[in-house]
């Protein structure tokens, strides 16, 4: 049976691949969107792994917070690298030009010491040494500062500026530190100096939000692991980083960022599914002669099914290979562009695994969608050849076809989710995909019947156009179902990311209050508190000033317990929090369960937690929580939960402990200020001239760097549904495309019977309008609803319905079935009607 | 003299193909007279078909004039074709052509309605009971078989009502029984109207029901026992 099966599939591809064109596009899209999205991740991951050292700064890192290395610490680093370097990171303001006309700026100084940077160099403008450039000049210290400071500054190299009380001279710009990928997130700009030369500037102070790393140079042959370990068993509120992994943020963002990318790439894939299908349909129903010719010469059901199954097996191997050949090249043809726009090394290279991976999705939603319309060519009956049109093929499947069906589609699910390893957004995608699916389903058999009223009713009467409009898309054999399915599908996909895109790029604005403060200053020593109160107390145009103390410390344990083990992953207990202190209640503060301390209170520790993350961590009046700060552990016994807003962009603590637990132990304060927008200039220079170890975050300035990074996330996802946008537009052309012949026909016989070509037209152009609006609708609501899922969900956002970007995408949609359809009618329009007729004569 | 509803004169019909142009009809000339019947006969390939297509503007001559009611065909778009025939003729065909997306019925009311009718509905169903299909009018081409199926095409071309009806073998698909039905209708709705009747046949003996028989050959009229008729006269 599988011989002779083979005999005729191959015999019937001797005519030519020409109605699989559409097959074979989807199908080759899908793959080579998902292999280029898993190439381009794999080319990241190869080049952090291979320049992990370069981009850490040494072999291994070992982090503190707002202290130095203990010298005990510092003789055990000597002893096990061949060289330490050592650096300090923390915020400040840099200030350049005198009286009026003084500029600040914020910045992220990294000091340095002489071994900086153990590998890797520095790309400075002019093109000096590093050390050279530190050295300075005229006795003063050097510094080298972000061309984007620079400018904002005003400022040329040479010139002078100062950080504190302390001048430095401008050596050069920094075009480029080799380190600064693996630092992570910074809100301003860099400026190096070395550390030595920070000693007078007053900015290194108890309290002050510093951190120090010490990277070290090992020997070839260190052991990272039992280093680690020794790490982490001698020195408390060290953290340790190697070169394995040396800029883990980026790389679990990538990871993150590109399932995502595959999961919207298979819904492009999905989409490209409704192609397939439609394709493989119209191919086999141009087939019911030739089906029915060979069931009149005894081929069995199956001996049927195999011959087109070989057909669209080898079709399948065919894009498949072409599929994965596409997206294995494009990361290649694109490598500038990639490049230039990735902060990390990248090394491109053939890399097999992306490309099983898109080669399994692509055999199996291949599968998934031609079994059905293959396993329909069984109710081909020899007596099709004496009807005008074969019923039987259009009947459901026998059900263990639809069993099949089911139990690939579920494996897809399940090779999804775990490849992804994002199982929840998986089985989110998968039921949005399915829900949508059969919603725009229930939509086409509404539409369709609805058509068939209207086509009946008499408001329809007298409307040619209208009617043949309402005739062909609500009667039999036409393109309504496979139309509307993958244009809505796509148009899902589409309105998905498009309301995705404006809620990321909308997010803080939309969540920030009305009233924000305009600065956030940190690093505001006690002692300084009275007068840089008074100054802006005394300000008219500043309208509020809230202050508290701020310590930062790491939650350790729960009740004695790993505080990881106990509440899992909670950004809560991911590196260091705030913590403030306060004898009585802040104004406003509404404790929801237990009381505050009283103002004199001397006992053990104790703490007021933020009520939602509480119970997101599971906490109970009573519990232990241990916050190590400073190297030293504080065991609190949480007396009371207390609301606390962090989107009000006030100062909000997680923890607030009793002023007692913390005497002490040094630290500094933090200050909103509420101004006038005017009054701002000012009041930067008056705080950086007179307190110049305070710096001055506009708030302002980080919203604008927050939103550039969501706005950025947002045009990766953009440009990942791309292939979707592609991949539905093929299908949309293929649908089209698919209706020439039947409107090709149907035109000749209007035209027969009197209408004019304007009639036709007009006629076509409604039909496809009618088809898009109700893709659409349920795209808008399909669209909307996934959106919501992500952000509710993957993102931990607010959702709002976005309506512009909504509205355009539909109304594309539309647009685009409208003039994909009548770019396919003017063809059949052209045509003399006796050709087409006597073609079917 | 009766008056000459369709006109040919030297009309050629050549055809670009693979193999080159193929000259398919070569200077044919005729008059069909108003409410006569013509029966166009001659074997496979001879033109009658091609002919009947230029008579109905659905084949544009490739040299000298066709003419129907007066008017030169050839110099008609085919928007103003479409409009002549909406209001000029009926056309039936082997295949029945009818639109597959359709009812009975609305095909039927299709060129009624292009054509303006008030009560295009009404119409058509009496059309279609006219052929005795007034049961079948909600269903679709693909539920009929094709004797129906032709019936419903012979209803579509009558119901206008027009001047002119053109029919291409409208029995070649069926068997005779369904054969005949089909032809008495279709002499009796030429009856009724009083149009003039075109039929390209096959079969002599529905020829021999027609006024006058006309028969082609490589694209040429090889005999016309009309011709004699007319030059008498």
């Amino acid at each position: 049976m599988l011989g002779i099966a083979f005999r005729i599939a191959r015999r019937e591809l001797r005519g030519g691949i020409g109605g699989f064109r559409v097959f074979l596009t989807c199908l080759i899209l899908g793959v080579a969107g998902i292999a280029a999205i898993g190439s381009v991740r794999e080319a990241i991951r190869a080049g952090l792994e291979s320049e992990g050292a370069t981009l850490l700064g040494g072999d291994a890192e070992m982090e503190l917070t707002y202290r130095f290395a203990e010298p005990e610490e510092r003789a055990w680093m000597d002893a096990k690298a061949l060289a330490v370097s050592e650096l300090v990171e923390f915020r400040s303001m840099a200030v350049f030009g005198s009286g009026d006309a003084v500029e600040n700026g914020l910045t992220e100084i990294k000091a340095v010491d002489e071994s900086y940077p153990i590998y890797g160099k520095a790309t400075l403008e002019p093109d000096i040494g590093l050390a050279e450039a530190l050295d300075g000049e005229d006795g003063l210290p050097g510094a080298v500062m972000a061309p984007l400071l620079v400018d904002r500054l005003g400022m040329e190299v040479g010139d002078r500026f100062r950080l504190g009380v302390q001048d430095f001279v401008l050596m050069a710009r920094l075009e480029s530190e080799p380190d600064e990928v693996g630092g992570g997130f910074g809100f301003g700009p860099r400026t190096i100096v070395r550390t030595a030369d920070l000693a007078d500037s007053g900015l290194l102070q108890p309290g002050t939000l510093f951190e120090t790393a010490y990277r070290l140079k090992l020997p070839s042959n260190a052991n990272l692991d039992a280093l680690e370990a020794e790490t982490e068993a001698q020195f408390a509120g060290v953290r340790w980083r190697d070169k394995r992994n040396g800029a883990p943020g980026v790389e679990r963002f990538v990871d993150r960022l590109s399932s995502f990318l595959v999961l919207v790439g298979l819904a492009g894939l999905a989409v490209g599914g409704v192609g397939i299908s439609t394709a493989v349909r119209a191919y086999l129903e141009s087939k019911t002669e030739v089906i029915a010719t060979l069931r009149t010469l005894g081929a069995s059901r199956n001996t049927i099914f195999m011959t087109y199954f070989m057909q669209v097996g080898i079709l399948s191997v065919v894009g498949l290979i072409a599929g994965l050949a596409l997206g294995a090249a494009v990361p290649f043809a694109f490598a500038p562009v990639i490049e230039s726009q990735l902060p990390t090394p990248v090394i491109f290279s053939l890399h097999l695994w992306p490309l099983v991976e898109a080669a399994l999705y692509g055999v199996i939603t291949a599968l998934i969608f031609t079994l059905w319309p293959l396993a329909r060519v069984e109710n081909v009956r020899a007596a099709a050849l004496f009807r005008q049109a074969a019923d039987e093929s259009q009947r459901v499947p026998r059900p263990i076809w639809i069993v099949i069906t089911v139990l690939l589609l579920a494996l897809l699910v399940v090779v999804a989710a775990r490849l992804s390893g994002l199982w929840m957004l998986t089985l989110g995608a998968a039921g949005g995909l399915v829900g949508s699916f059969l919603c725009l389903a229930a939509a086409a058999a509404v539409a369709r019947r609805l058509s068939r009223s209207a086509a009946k009713s008499r408001i329809a009467r007298g409307k040619t156009a209208w009617r043949m409009a309402f005739g062909a898309v609500g009667g039999p054999n036409n393109e309504t179902t496979p139309v509307v399915l993958s244009l809505g599908l796509g148009l899902t996909v589409l309105a998905a990311v498009g309301q995705i895109d404006a809620n990321l790029r909308g997010a803080i604005e939309r969540d920030l209050p009305d009233v924000a403060p305009s600065f956030f200053m940190v690093d505001i020593q006690p002692g300084q508190m009275g007068a840089f109160a008074e100054r802006l107390n005394s300000d008219a145009a500043v309208s509020d000033v809230q202050s508290a103390p701020m310590l930062r410390g790491t939650i350790t344990q729960i009740n004695g317990q790993p505080a990881r083990e106990v509440a899992g992953d909670h950004w809560v207990l991911r590196g260091d929090r705030g913590v403030t202190y306060s004898a009585a209640p802040p104004d406003g503060t509404n404790i929801t369960q237990g009381v505050w301390w009283p103002e004199d209170y001397a006992g053990p520790p104790q703490l007021s937690f933020a009520t939602e993350e509480a119970e997101e961590l599971g906490l109970s009046l009573g519990d232990e929580i241990t916050v190590n700060i400073l190297g030293r552990d504080i065991v609190a016994e949480i007396a009371s939960f207390r609301e606390v807003d962090f989107s009000s962009a006030g100062i909000g603590f997680v923890m607030s402990m009793n002023p007692n637990a913390l005497a002490g132990a040094p630290h500094s304060f933090i200050s909103t200020v509420y101004a006038d927008a005017g009054a701002e200039p000012q009041i930067l220079r008056d705080i950086s001239k007179t307190f110049p170890n305070v710096t001055s975050i506009r708030v302002k300035d980080a919203i604008d760097r927050v939103s550039e990074i969501l706005a950025g996330i947002a045009s990766a996802i953009t440009v990942g549904a791309l292939a979707t946008l592609v991949t539905g537009v093929v299908v949309l052309i293929g649908a089209a495309a698919a209706g020439t012949y039947a409107r090709t026909y149907e035109a000749a016989v209007l035209k027969t019977l009197g209408a004019s070509r304007r009639t036709v037209l007009v006629s076509f152009a409604i039909r496809s309008a009618l088809l898009g609006a109700a893709a659409g609708t349920i795209a808008i609501l399909a669209g909307a609803i996934s959106a919501w899922a992500v952000m509710t969900f993957v993102m931990d956002g607010d959702f709002v319905f976005e309506p512009v970007s909504a509205t355009l995408i539909i109304l594309g949609g539309v647009l685009a079935t409208l003039l994909a359809g009548l770019g396919f009618a003017w063809g059949p329009l052209a045509k003399r009607p006796a050709q087409v007729l006597r073609a079917r004569e | 003299m009766t008056e000459a509803v369709l006109s040919l004169q030297d009309a050629w019909l050549s055809l670009d193909g693979n193999a080159g142009r193929v000259d398919i009809l070569k200077g044919i000339s005729l008059d069909v007279e108003k409410g006569t019947s013509v029966g166009l006969v001659g074997p496979s390939g001879s033109g009658k078909s091609s002919l009947l297509m230029l008579m109905g503007g659905l084949e544009r001559a490739t040299q000298g004039h066709v003419s129907a009611l007066g008017r030169d065909l050839t110099e008609l778009d085919e928007d103003a074709l479409a409009r002549f025939r909406r209001d000029h003729m009926g056309v039936v065909f082997q295949s029945f052509h009818l639109i597959p997306t359709m009812t009975a019925l609305e095909n039927v009311a299709t060129p009624l309605e292009l054509a303006g009718a008030k009560d295009a509905f009404g119409r058509a169903a009496e059309e279609l009971a006219a052929v005795g299909l007034a049961e079948r009018q909600d269903h679709y081409p693909s539920q009929m078989s094709g004797g129906e199926q032709q019936r419903v095409a012979l209803a579509r071309a009558a119901a206008p009502r027009p001047d002119i009806l053109l029919a291409d073998e409208p029995t070649g698909n069926l068997d005779s029984a369904n054969g005949q039905a089909i032809m008495s209708l279709l002499f009796d709705l030429q009856d009724r109207h009083g149009s003039t009747l075109v039929l390209v046949t096959h079969a002599s003996e529905l020829a021999e029901r027609c006024d006058r028989v006309v028969s082609l050959s490589d694209g040429k009229i090889a005999s016309d026992d009309g011709a004699a008729t007319q030059a008498a006269e």
